[in-house]
């Protein structure tokens, strides 16, 4: 500190012109869709317009102070995607209440207020992390607690009476007192931090001891055991959940920090092997996958059954085309569930191709910045944590994604930052402050601060 | 592990790219397809969304979109249903559109890009988009007239403003009600539709006014009077007119069989002295024999083909902006070979005109022989009523120089005073004076060996102190009520004649 020439930007007044930025193409985006709803424009415009800026500023001066040297994309781009997110929930929400009034579908009420309310949740977690985790290394002395805490929400639906856990035929929820919440969520950051951190303290046995098997190097029974008994158990709980999309989330987290942790790649062939074998065995015990494959195949042979959601969100997207309808001039409340699980088709109808590769194109800026921090980062735990958790948002965008173009069977997944939802909103909040945190410790320039004894720093020695 | 790690973020680069194209083929590749799926109900949706502007006739909508409370937020409604059906067509959920609802569907629907301007209005202003308003040529009073005078008989009455060409009337009859089939209800239009019995000509739903063509009969004498007037003639002049013409040489009687070609007039009747008839004798009294030696003898084929292209016959379809079925004079063998052209010179054979075309004829000769485009939509209106388009009279041709076509004009005076036309008389209302040329064609349909009964004509026009008002052509369809004992003077002129007083009574007839 000495030097002033040594220090780095901080880049947080980058940031701040991009909060701001985002905060203007989502009060845009309202206008938008107040206008062609409603003709003019209401209070409304105000308080959707007023999230983004207050959730942005808020998190910036927390950043400013106490992560000064994040990677400042990281917080504008969630900040655009969970404003846009907003505006295209109330959208839907003026679309579905204006189906009940012409007597089609039940409107349950309106979404965006709660999702307002999850979204200042969302904000007091990230804030608690940024506060609380003042050096990302610390989660590894919590590593089998935060295990434990994973696996007890991933269980508990499944536990629960299907009263308490059941909608739409997946045990995947808690619901108490008109909340309902989708624990799985929660899980994944969890498990991604366990998972990491069981790796890197295990990292050379598992890719030095063990025994070589058509080429393949398999790991010591006692060193693989605890992960694959954490494995087995979220697979078995999301099979008995009926929760394909989690299942597939999971299954591609444990194989990518598998094999960055381990350097080989017969831990991708081997994931690849099991995988198949998991899925094949998946289609002909359960009758939900197989319907989904049907669906995947034959949209169009079901458009009035099991093929109407899906083949509704064909249409959208295809009615959309290259430029879309306009936000509000579409029909994205005509696909069951628009707000959650199809909300990406819900974009690429009223923004067309356009408007949702754009839309991709923050997932990217955020993932790509995500991969970034893991590549800068000096020490192998926050290395593994942030590939693992930037490799989560890919992967659930890539499957979500898939679903609702048809390019993989739907699995039912929310996308993370748009999609309604409180559980799924916290978590990923959770998730920022994890990489906001991580990219802070890979560009804070060593002398500001003494080093924390890492407990891996033997390994960080390796790369 | 930074190796690792790059590979990761490239796999995960990789599942964005295979986004991202398959997102192009479901998007761009497979987007109209999917847009178009009958599955897909966005389409209609927000077709139905936004009301569609509505058709005038003299001010009144004669379709128009009414507010609904169920999913598809408009109604198309038709006030004045099957009288205006032929024109208006139908706007319907399951059998697309039809007549001026498809033909004027960019101004109706509001997507013309003409209207751009308003759109981008709407879009700051943010309104809905709505659709802009056509205004028709039609004149109420003629229409309704034509239609109820009409009866129920199977036909088409088309009118005319002789100096603009200007549809001022164009009934179809049977007609169906459009509001049946543009209703929301699915099942219903479906019932309807198929009780109009769509796949057969004889449909209802066929434009008869535009689309259908009938042999003309001795209505085709118009065209015959004109190439003779051009080749010299003159309405006094003496032209041949025997009891029976042999076109290939033969005398006596015609044979009843009809097989030998030769020609005799209506009835058998005796045209003038049996011999010869002046030309204005031989058009007033509908001789055949006449007609069919004038044009083998006198004329020939090409000049009767030149003079028939100049009424707009042989010069293909045409928009009004509804289509127009072409008229047509026949082959080019009916033209040399003299017994098809002797048939085609009272215009059988195959000689086939749309009733339009036949009122294209009278509007002509009442116009000093200008022909003028016809044309059924006066006036395209944005949503705020700022005229977009207005329709500018054209000319299609000068059939006869002005002052051969006022002896031609006066040739079909005589025609209504002294010939087989006086029914279509006008007496009530002063200083009108009215042409036209009737017609009783052979309909060359044979059920169980038995020829259908002929199909009645009338063409003409009346003028009002001196000024050429309207231009009517009335067909009935095998003779109507009057089966096979009508003609054209009968059954036809009366109609024709209720139509002009119609509109001269009419404020647009003053």
């Amino acid at each position: 500190m000495t030097d002033p020439t040594e220090r780095l930007p901080t880049r947080r007044n980058t940031e701040l012109v991009l909060i701001l930025f985002a905060s203007l193409v989502v009060v845009a985006a309202e206008g938008v869709v107040e206008g062609t709803r409603n003709g003019h424009l209401s209070s409304h415009l105000a308080t959707y317009g007023a999230v983004p800026l207050v959730v942005g500023l808020v998190a910036h001066l927390m950043i400013r102070r106490f992560a000064a040297y994040a990677d400042p994309f990281l917080l504008p781009a969630v900040v655009l995607l969970n404003g846009l997110g907003l505006v295209m929930i109330h959208r839907l929400d003026l679309g579905l209440a204006q189906q009940a009034r012409e007597g089609i579908g039940d409107y349950a009420g309106a979404a965006a207020p709660s999702q307002v309310i999850w979204t200042a949740v969302g904000l007091v977690v990230f804030l608690a992390i940024i506060l609380l985790v003042r050096d990302h290394r610390m989660l590894q002395r919590y590593a089998y607690t935060l295990a434990l805490a994973g696996l007890f929400f991933l269980v508990l639906p499944s536990v629960l009476p299907a009263r308490y856990s059941e909608v739409n035929n997946a045990r995947i929820w808690i619901l108490v007192g008109g909340i309902s919440i989708q624990p799985g969520e929660l899980a994944k950051i969890l498990l991604t931090i366990f998972a990491s951190s069981y790796l890197v303290s295990k990292r050379d046995v598992l890719s030095l001891a063990g025994r070589r098997f058509l080429g393949v190097d398999l790991p010591r029974g006692r060193d693989f055991g605890p992960l694959l008994v954490a494995w087995l158990i979220c697979i078995g709980v999301l099979v008995e959940g009926h929760d394909l999309g989690t299942s597939v989330l999971f299954f591609g987290l444990f194989v990518v920090l598998l094999y960055v942790a381990t350097e080989r790649i017969s831990w991708v062939i081997l994931g690849v092997v099991f995988f198949a074998g998991g899925s094949y065995v998946a289609y002909r015990l359960f009758s939900s996958v197989q319907i989904r494959v049907t669906v995947w195949l034959h949209a169009f042979s079901y458009t009035q059954t099991i093929g109407y959601q899906v083949s509704q969100s064909l249409f959208g997207l295809g009615t959309g085309g290259l430029f879309g309808t306009g936000l509000g001039a579409g029909h994205p409340e005509l696909v069951p569930l628009p707000s959650t699980d199809f909300i990406l088709s819900s974009f690429g109808e009223e923004l067309g191709l356009f408007g949702l590769v754009a839309l991709l194109m923050i997932y990217v800026l955020f993932i790509a910045r995500g991969f970034a921090a893991a590549l800068a980062v000096r020490d192998s735990f926050g290395k593994l944590l942030a590939t693992g958790l930037s490799f989560l948002i890919g992967l659930q965008l890539f499957v979500v994604a898939a679903g609702i173009s048809r390019l993989l069977p739907e699995t039912g997944l929310t996308t993370p930052f748009l999609s309604y939802g409180g559980s799924s909103l916290i978590s990923n909040y959770a998730l920022l402050a994890l990489l906001i945190r991580i990219s802070d410790s890979a560009r804070r320039p060593t002398t500001s601060r003494p080093p924390l004894k890492p407990l891996s720093e033997e390994h960080a020695a390796v790369v | 592990m930074n190796r690792q790690i790059r590979r990761v973020a490239a796999t995960v680069g990789v599942l964005m790219l295979a986004l991202l194209v398959n997102l192009n083929f479901v998007q761009v590749v497979k987007g109209n397809s999917y847009r178009n799926n009958p599955d897909n109900r966005r389409v209609i949706l927000s077709e139905y969304s936004n009301p569609r502007g509505p058709i005038i006739v003299g001010g009144t909508p004669i379709a128009d979109s009414v507010p609904t409370n169920d999913e598809l937020k408009y109604l198309r409604e038709y006030p004045q249903g099957p009288v205006y059906a032929p024109l208006t067509g139908f706007y319907s959920l399951d059998y697309g559109k039809d007549g001026l609802e498809d033909a004027e569907d960019g101004i109706l629907g509001g997507t013309d890009s003409r209207l751009f301007g308003a759109r981008i209005d709407d879009l700051i202003t943010g309104r809905d988009p709505r659709g802009g308003s056509i205004v028709l040529t039609v004149n109420n009073a003629a229409q309704q007239a034509a239609y109820k005078a009409m009866a129920k008989q199977k036909g088409a009455v088309v009118a005319l403003d002789p100096t603009t060409g200007a549809i001022l009337a164009a009934v179809s009859l049977p007609s169906y009600d459009p509001n049946q089939l543009s209703s929301h209800n699915s099942a219903a239009i479906s019932a309807y539709w198929l009780s109009l019995d769509p796949t057969n000509q004889d449909s209802p739903l066929a434009n008869r006014a535009f689309g259908t063509t009938y042999p003309p009969g001795s209505v085709f004498k118009i065209i015959m009077s004109a190439a003779a007037l051009k080749a010299g003639l003159t309405p006094t002049s003496s032209i041949p007119a025997p009891n029976t013409y042999w076109p290939l040489g033969g005398s006596g009687a015609c044979p009843q069989n009809g097989t030998a070609p030769c020609v005799e007039n209506f009835g058998g009747e005796t045209c003038q002295n049996g011999t010869t008839a002046t030309l204005a004798f031989a058009l007033a009294k509908s001789c055949n024999t006449a007609f069919a030696e004038l044009g083998v003898r006198t004329l020939g084929g090409p000049a009767v083909a030149s003079e028939a292209k100049l009424f707009g016959l042989d010069t293909g379809p045409m928009n009004v902006p509804l289509t127009v079925a072409g008229s047509t004079v026949g082959t080019s063998a009916d033209l040399s070979d003299p017994a098809a052209l002797a048939q085609t010179s009272f215009g059988q054979r195959d000689v086939q005109i749309t009733p339009l075309q036949g009122a294209m004829m009278a509007s002509a000769v009442a116009d000093r022989g200008t022909l003028m485009k016809p044309y059924l939509v006066a006036q395209e209106r944005a949503p705020d009523l700022s005229v977009v388009s207005q329709a500018q009279p054209s000319q299609l041709s000068q059939v006869l120089d002005p002052n051969l076509d006022d002896e031609l004009s006066q040739m079909m005076v005589g025609v209504v005073q002294t010939g087989t036309g006086t029914a279509a008389q006008i007496t009530d209302i002063p200083d009108v004076t009215v042409g036209g040329k009737t017609g009783t064609a052979d309909t060359g349909d044979y059920v169980n060996g038995v020829q259908t009964p002929p199909h009645a004509w009338f063409v003409g026009f009346a003028d009002q102190n001196g000024t050429p008002k309207i231009a009517v052509a009335v067909i009935i369809e095998n003779g109507g009520v009057n089966g096979n004992e009508t003609t054209g003077g009968l059954a036809a002129a009366p109609i024709a004649k209720a139509v002009m007083e119609a509109y001269l009574n009419s404020a647009a007839g003053h």
